[in-house]
């Protein structure tokens, strides 16, 4: 029987949700599509629930995507951010996030450099947590965004080919993907200079290969990654010259493989270097659709954990 | 648990043609009207009612729309069901516009105050109407009452008033379960 509601009470990554969990979170997410395309955008679902964005780490499209979902739910909405934070003055994580939550905070929405923050925090405090990207480990409502996305291009994923191409290696959108993807009954295959993979990784059940225009000839879709600069000093491939030259998606190489694939990026774009702007902005990109669902996404993943918290039995 | 029958095929049918006829009277040619049937149930009337004021009454092209109130009810985190939404169907413009709400059973009122909410994320209709099957007498926890109205009953609070609808039109039920 279909579930109507999660098996979870946070979203802490793709890893602890059943496939129920998902189709139930695309379901719900399709009807807060129809509510965005409104002429008036929003529902008074959560007009009793507060929810606090703290952002340990920049984010432009997660954070305004989650509080415009927040919004549109009619939650109250709480934002932090890393700079200018008593977390400077030698705070720790908990006791700053208690402080946070003695203010009445129903739901936080965690993003943090640190793999398992927000584990860690689900376990240490009395809220629901969602997870909106730990380091490099998970970023599941990325993956439910790009997951919906895809289904709603090429319907059922079982047995359709996906390739995720980049810098897997520092990518928590590559994990939480592998994960929905599998799940979901896809078939993954990796491409990405050996120095940019997980070691182990093909233990998750994906296949690799270092030639982009073969992986394209194999895929129905590819998710094209950002390298992620900003979390390491070393040099991982020689030049960005050369790994754009191998492993960026251009026109050339787009021409070659003769078939019609569609493009995802979790953004942002580093134009020119993973993928050129003639195909990031073609018809085969569904990059706006990613970020157009995002919202809806979000909107079914605090809708569901919302209606998992019980209200407070008020004596008037 | 007990299951009465409320309504019979015969008088059911006769209900569903006055109820057209009710609507043809205010809103003539519909030109101005959109019917709006509220999901789950009240879709199922809405059905029936336009297929009868087509085939009896040769009105066509009836705007309508299929609404789901599950945002905007009231009980959201207040009972242990969790309350799951249905699509919405909204082809139409609303503003300015005579608007008939459509249910089955009208009981406390409260998915039709969330409906007229709902309706708001549409437009400003001119007015707006409701049109119920069955009203449950004495029962409302809101002061709403229908314009149109199938038939009154009084059934206690816990029991469950329930329209089944059939396909072929053949089997319509109107039953009561007493707790």
């Amino acid at each position: 029987m279909k579930s109507d509601k999660l098996s979870v009470d946070h979203l802490l990554g793709i890893k602890y949700l059943r496939e129920d969990d998902l189709h139930l979170i695309f379901e719900t997410a399709t009807h807060f599509k129809e509510v965005i395309n409104r002429p008036i955008k929003k529902v008074p679902s959560l007009r009793d629930v507060t929810i606090a964005n703290l952002f340990f780490e920049n984010s432009t499209r997660t954070k305004l995507s989650f509080e415009l979902a927040e919004k549109r739910l009619s939650a109250d909405v709480i934002n932090f951010s890393y700079s200018g934070s008593s977390i400077s003055k030698g705070e720790n994580l908990i006791d700053t996030i208690n402080n946070i939550i003695a203010m009445k905070v129903d739901i936080i929405v965690l993003r943090h450099p640190s793999p398992g923050s927000a584990l860690f925090v689900s376990k240490n405090i009395n809220s629901c947590v969602i997870n909106a990207g730990d380091g490099t480990h998970e970023h599941p409502s990325q993956a439910l965004l790009d997951a919906y996305s895809l289904i709603e291009k090429l319907g059922n994923l079982k047995g359709k080919r996906i390739a995720i191409v980049g810098d897997v290696l520092h990518s928590r959108v590559a994990l939480s993907n592998i994960f929905i993807l599998k799940l979901l009954g896809a078939e993954i295959k990796l491409c990405a200079p050996k120095s940019l993979l997980p070691k182990h990784i093909e233990s998750l059940g994906v296949s690799y290969s270092d030639n982009l225009t073969q992986t394209l000839k194999w895929c129905d879709a590819v998710n094209m990654l950002r390298i992620q600069n900003e979390r390491t000093e070393l040099n991982f491939f020689p030049s960005t010259r050369e790994y754009s030259r191998l492993y960026g998606l251009d026109k050339e190489k787009f021409e070659k493989i003769k078939k019609d694939i569609l493009i995802l990026h979790p953004g942002p774009i580093n134009r020119g270097v993973e993928i050129t702007s003639d195909l990031a902005d073609s018809e085969n990109a569904i990059i706006l659709d990613q970020v157009e669902n995002g919202v809806a996404i979000r909107m079914a993943i605090i809708y569901l954990l919302a209606s998992k918290i019980k209200m407070i039995d008020y004596d008037y | 648990m007990v299951r009465k029958t409320l309504l019979s095929q015969r008088k059911f049918e006769t209900i569903l043609n006055r109820l057209a006829c009710q609507l043809i009277e205010k809103h003539k040619d519909f030109n101005n009207t959109i019917l709006i049937g509220l999901q789950p149930r009240g879709i199922f009337l809405l059905n029936r009612l336009i297929s009868i004021l087509e085939e009896s009454h040769n009105i066509k092209n009836i705007s309508h729309g299929k609404l789901d109130v599950t945002f905007f009810r009231d009980d959201f985190r207040r009972s242990e069901t969790i309350l799951s939404p249905k699509s919405t169907q909204m082809e139409v413009v609303v503003e300015n516009k005579s608007v008939v709400l459509i249910d089955d059973v009208l009981y406390t009122g409260r998915s039709i105050r969330a409906a007229l909410t709902a309706l708001d994320s549409f437009g400003r209709p001119n007015e707006v109407e409701l049109l119920v099957l069955i009203d449950r007498r004495f029962s409302r926890h809101l002061p709403i009452q229908p314009d149109y109205l199938g038939a009154q009953i009084d059934a206690i609070h816990g029991d469950r008033v329930r329209v089944e609808w059939n396909k072929n039109g053949i089997e319509n039920i109107i039953y009561i379960e007493e707790k």
